[in-house]
């Protein structure tokens, strides 16, 4: 499957007199993780509810799976399905229970529910757990049996409201695998996260939403490239050293408390070995050396948190 | 029709959180058990009604009977609301109605059954209705109408609450209300402007009216009272119950 699976522009949201949402366009292609990266209060979960049909925006169009969502919402809902913030499952409930629930309620034949259910029983390792209350869940397990209701629709375009807020680390990567397993079946994944980590680990495509705008939107690698801060590290054992090296590198920046060079660069092998070669001509002695290459966190720093 | 198909699984859902959650019973039962002792063993005699006291307290206290019960329900339709779990129904395009109605169904069947066993327990207290078989239909005529406002009205605080901790004492006043009605004393034994007051609210005139039909004794203005509360309660609740949720959601 190619093409977008989701499209939306010019989309504005405002609550009274606050504006959420401050004219977005987003453009997901099909079969992509695409993460829609932000600090709390951004407007993340407002755009979720927007694209997911549950909130109606004040202005843009969205277009989910090829149907607008304002006029053909059932289609939309149809080919989606929506992992909230909180796992939203009924504790009283059984994980199977939960399941068959969803099952229920999508009007699947009672034998093919069954298999459907047990089927991601299996997958999501909640076997042994089925029969028990969700009440009695771990935060991962609660997680698992939440996507896993979800999936029970088959969506063809799901969306995780940050699926990984407030679990342990190897709950995390077990929800990790999870996402990668549904996309390499060819589904289409838009995510919302606060860990930069996560975006660079799954997304092939990252927006950053700040203030209810996009602020950056690219690859990671791209993003990363957006911020000028690759460079390189020089420490020196004096004054002296370190008067001779600012000299012979034109261009660096020099931290006379620290007896620090700051070298611009692409932190590449070739331009490390010809800034040694250039120390090196002049005997100059360096104490230490580090490459800084920015990752996301920088990233995330200089485009977000601007003035309210 | 996939709304009614809906709304048996969600029905079914509800049934079994009654089920597994045995505390809303337990409520609904506790205080109207302990008032029946006070009333009928502790304080009962004090009072000269010309009639049993049992006889006149039991359809007040049936009534309160479906006011404790209810705190569930709020708390219950509010989790609903602020978990996401609305969120995920409404992706599923569960109508609203199986998710409203599904809520009093529940509601209405397990203060029913809350009832019939405080029935059970007034009639062996020496309870001795003397009501004929028409007059019986009359009075569960007046207890699932009174049951059906209350639990629509109950939802809909459910819905208005902001968090399920404030909803579950937002159907307070429901429980507090009963005392001040004719349930225990009739209310021209009470003092002046207390007196007028549980003499018109809606309490009175539903515990009147199954008094009378309890009694063999059914008096059509109090019933026709007993009927528009509880028809008004419902309307107004199911409306504010409707716009909640679409506000909300």
């Amino acid at each position: 499957m190619n093409g977008s699976a989701i499209a939306a522009t010019g989309l504005r949201k405002s609550y009274k007199d606050k504006v959420v949402l401050d004219g977005i366009d987003l453009d997901v292609r099909a079969g992509t993780i695409f993460a829609l990266l932000g600090p709390n209060g951004a407007g993340k979960t407002t755009t979720v509810n927007v694209l997911s049909t549950l909130v109606t925006p004040d202005a843009g169009t969205v277009v989910v799976a090829g149907h607008d969502v304002s006029t053909e919402t059932r289609a939309v809902r149809a080919a989606i399905g929506v992992t909230g913030q909180f796992a939203a499952v009924d504790d009283l409930l059984t994980g199977q229970e939960n399941l068959l629930m969803m099952a229920d309620l999508l009007h699947r034949p009672k034998a093919e529910g069954r298999r459907v259910v047990a089927g991601l029983l299996d997958r999501f390792e909640l076997t042994e757990a089925a029969a028990k209350p969700a009440s009695t869940y771990s935060g991962g397990m609660r997680r698992k049996l939440d996507l896993a209701m979800t999936l029970v629709g088959q969506p063809k375009i799901i969306f995780l409201d940050e699926p990984t807020t407030g679990l342990d680390p190897r709950s995390r990567r077990t929800m990790w695998e999870i996402i990668r397993e549904l996309v390499a079946d060819g589904t289409t994944i838009f995510l919302t996260t606060q860990y930069l980590d996560e975006a660079d680990q799954l997304a092939d495509r990252i927006a950053v939403l700040d203030h209810g705008r996009l602020v950056a939107e690219g690859t990671a690698a791209e993003l990363k490239r957006r911020v000028p801060g690759s460079h390189i590290r020089l420490r020196f054992a004096d004054r002296h050293e370190l008067d001779v090296a600012a000299q012979a590198l034109p261009g660096s920046t020099r931290d006379d408390d620290d007896l620090t060079l700051r070298v611009p660069g692409d932190g590449g092998v070739r331009s490390l070995r010809a800034l040694l070669d250039r120390l090196d001509a002049r005997s100059i002695d360096v104490e230490d050396l580090s490459v800084h290459t920015p990752d996301l966190d920088d990233v995330f720093l200089a485009l977000t948190g601007g003035p309210k | 029709m996939n709304s009614f198909a809906d709304s048996t699984t969600m029905l079914r859902r509800n049934f079994r959180h009654s089920v597994r959650n045995p505390v809303a019973i337990i409520n609904a039962l506790l205080l109207p058990l302990f008032l029946i002792f006070l009333m009928v063993y502790v304080l009962g005699d004090g009072f000269d009604l010309g009639v049993s006291y049992i006889d006149y307290a039991t359809p007040g206290l049936i009534i309160m009977t479906i006011c404790y019960g209810v705190s569930a329900t709020t708390v219950a339709v509010n989790t609903d609301m602020t978990t996401g779990f609305i969120n995920r129904l409404r992706v599923m395009d569960v109508s609203r109605a199986a998710v409203l109605n599904s809520h009093v169904i529940v509601t209405t069947l397990r203060s029913l059954l809350a009832i019939a066993v405080i029935i059970g327990i007034a009639l062996l207290m020496g309870f001795a209705p003397a009501a004929s078989f028409p007059e019986w239909l009359g009075a569960i005529g007046v207890i699932v109408l009174a049951v059906v406002a209350i639990s629509w009205l109950t939802v809909a605080f459910g819905l208005a609450a902001k968090t399920p901790e404030s909803a579950g004492i937002i159907a307070a006043p429901l429980m507090l209300l009963p005392f001040l009605s004719s349930a225990f004393v009739p209310a021209e034994k009470m003092g002046p402007g207390v007196s007028q007051f549980a003499e018109y609210q809606p309490f009175s005139s539903i515990i009147e009216a199954l008094r009378g039909f309890l009694a063999g004794t059914p008096s059509t203005g109090a019933a026709v009272a007993a009927v528009a509360w509880c028809v008004g309660i419902t309307l107004v609740s199911y409306v504010w119950a409707r716009a909640t949720f679409s506000k909300r959601v």
